[in-house]
């Protein structure tokens, strides 16, 4: 950049400019979350996005918590979430080491089949998988049934793989050499460098299930076994009419749902930038 | 990803011996021969491979075996013929004019939604590229809506955008009436806005890792040249993010057709009269509320269908020359 010009500069006000105003159209429905859902009476007009102390309340908590029972659904959120993290981070280490590091009968088609898998949306699954999880195998209102078809990312399997790809291979061979097996290998050699991917991997994996609406909204019927997010979709759409400010219950449910994913991504938002655009994989 | 496997992982020497599990010392034992050189990555990779062909291979067979035979739900356990139709549920489908306006309605969204995804990611990215003070924060600001849960993030437009909501009450006698996610002419329109706002964190970053990778010597050679911003932008920029531009492309296509959550959500069901009804939708509707999986799975393989078609036709479009 020559420092003789002042064009740079201009364009770099300009750019900052459009970002901010950007990131104000981006952050404000937020803002208008948390506000909506503070609100004593519902307001709409503009003077009602800014937080007057009198029109302001946590009643709005207690309702939707009276409406669908906060504890139980992020009960089931948690459950549902955290086995998939588990399971895919388990799993996934072991097929991402598998197919990054070892030669083996098959190896290339399951790779193809998983790259391939990136453009199969979980939408075309749902009635298939319905008929199969729910009309034959009876796992509605189930954990089980809600886990399932999410149990392994396989966008997480890819990162592993990736991250291995990137280990020397020297390393693994070294300890061939010296007569470990590949279980050995992979528990004392490969887990250990991995560790950085094992966090970005679990953070990749723990927005899918939390924020998911389709699948568990289809296979739970009982209120008791819905995750969070159904449950707020499912009250905002029947049961908020009888509340006294419906949609204050409704934007505090939503804040509740939203808060732990933006929290985890603001503290590791470092691992989720690189990691999307390494992979170019869309979560 | 695939030639980089193929260029790390050959035959190279010294390597065979070494990796060579086999006993007795034999190079290529018979065993060896049928499960590869290390048969453990059966092992290792097996519990995976079989997940994904009971919840991704096995479900999707069965999707297309459905589209061609009369298949519906029975009680759990009972066997009942279910015959071979041929096309029959294939010619339902297309003949119903609400399967017809529900891949209309995905049309008009992709295109809203795919130009302005593409504009704004890439004008953001560029703008994120310039700038040096405050990078991890906007990052933050635009990846943010698309960390959150549609179901959170769709309360609060639906909050914005009704009746009197402050989007109205800004607009003043602009205002559309009825207002925007209960009217036939803008409910598609208003659920492409609010998917665009929801995905483009995503894709700026996306955009933002393309833009890092072109080589300041490219521009400071145009510079050189005497090229004027715009034309170094056209000539080097432009370019060079091209694979990019055809992966943003291509997801946003995926993930629009496959729209539900959110006309479901935002427009409470089909949309006023039916208006933001989409394929997926209507998947939902006839193969789950109405028990008939066989005709959803007819519109589901007209969907991978449709999308294959304009996928294809897109790359043509961004990779020209």
């Amino acid at each position: 950049m020559s420092d003789m010009q002042p064009r740079p500069h201009r364009r770099r006000i300009l750019s900052m400019t459009l970002l901010m105003l950007g990131a104000l159209v981006f952050l404000f429905p937020f803002y208008y979350m948390v506000i909506g859902a503070l609100q004593t009476k519902r307001d709409p007009s503009l003077s009602g996005a800014i937080p007057w102390p009198s029109n302001l309340t946590l009643n709005n908590f207690l309702d939707i918590n009276g409406a669908i029972n906060l504890g139980r659904s992020l009960l089931n959120s948690g459950i549902f979430t955290g086995v998939v993290v588990v399971c895919t981070i388990f799993f996934g280490v072991l097929a991402g080491y598998a197919l990054a590091t070892l030669h083996f009968r098959g190896r290339g088609l399951l790779f193809a089949v998983v790259l391939l898998l990136q453009a199969v949306p979980f939408q075309l699954l749902m009635v298939p998988l319905y008929v199969l999880l729910v009309r034959d195998f009876g796992l509605g209102d189930s954990y089980v049934g809600m886990i399932l078809p999410f149990a392994i990312n396989s966008v997480a399997v890819l990162i592993f793989r990736q991250f291995f790809l990137q280990v020397p291979q020297e390393m693994f061979d070294a300890a061939r050499i010296d007569g470990a097996g590949e279980f050995r290998i992979l528990w004392s050699i490969a887990v250990p460098l991995v560790r950085p991917a094992i966090l970005t991997a679990a953070l990749v994996t723990f927005i899918g299930p939390w924020n998911e609406f389709l699948w568990p909204f289809l296979i739970t019927k009982k209120q008791g076994m819905q995750p969070l997010a159904v449950a707020v979709a499912n009250f905002t759409q029947t049961g908020a009419g009888f509340h006294a400010n419906p949609m204050g219950s409704i934007l505090a449910g939503s804040t509740v749902l939203a808060v732990p994913a933006v929290v985890l991504f603001i503290v590791f938002q470092r691992h989720f930038a690189e990691t999307h655009s390494s992979t170019g994989v869309k979560g | 990803m695939s030639a980089k496997t193929s260029q790390s992982r050959g035959p190279g020497p010294g390597r065979t011996a070494a990796a060579t599990p086999a006993p007795g010392g034999r190079r290529w034992s018979r065993l060896e021969f049928a499960l590869g050189r290390n048969p453990a990555g059966l092992l290792l990779s097996a519990p995976y491979a079989l997940f994904v062909a009971a919840v991704f291979v096995y479900p999707i067979g069965l999707g297309v075996w459905m589209s061609f035979h009369d298949s519906f739900f029975t009680a759990p356990g009972v066997d009942v013929p279910q015959p071979f139709v041929g096309l029959e549920n294939y010619a339902a489908v297309l003949s119903n004019p609400a399967v017809r306006a529900s891949f209309v309605h995905v049309a008009e969204f992709l295109v809203i939604n795919v130009p302005l995804t593409l504009v704004f990611s890439l004008l953001l990215a560029t703008a994120l590229n310039n700038v040096i003070h405050w990078r991890g924060f906007l990052r933050v600001s635009y990846y943010v809506p698309y960390v959150t849960a549609s179901v959170a993030t769709i309360t609060v437009w639906m909050f914005m955008f009704n009746s009197g909501g402050i989007v109205n009450q800004i607009l003043g006698p602009l205002a559309p009436d009825p207002a925007w996610l209960v009217s036939k002419i803008w409910a598609m329109p208003s659920i492409a806005l609010y998917v665009t706002w929801k995905q483009l964190g995503f894709f700026i970053l996306l955009f933002l890792a393309a833009l890092q990778n072109v080589p300041k010597e490219l521009h400071e050679a145009a510079a050189t040249d005497g090229a004027s911003r715009w034309q170094a932008y056209k000539a080097v920029t432009l370019p060079a993010v091209r694979p990019a531009t055809t992966l943003v492309v291509l997801l946003a296509i995926i993930t629009g057709a496959n729209l539900f959550t959110e006309p479901y959500l935002l427009t409470g069901g089909g949309g006023p009269n039916g208006a933001s009804t989409t394929p997926v939708f209507l998947l939902y509707q006839q193969g789950i509320q109405q028990g008939k999986p066989a005709i959803a799975s007819a519109i589901g393989v007209l969907l991978v269908i449709g999308v294959l078609i304009i996928t294809y036709g897109s790359r043509k479009l961004t990779e020209r020359d």
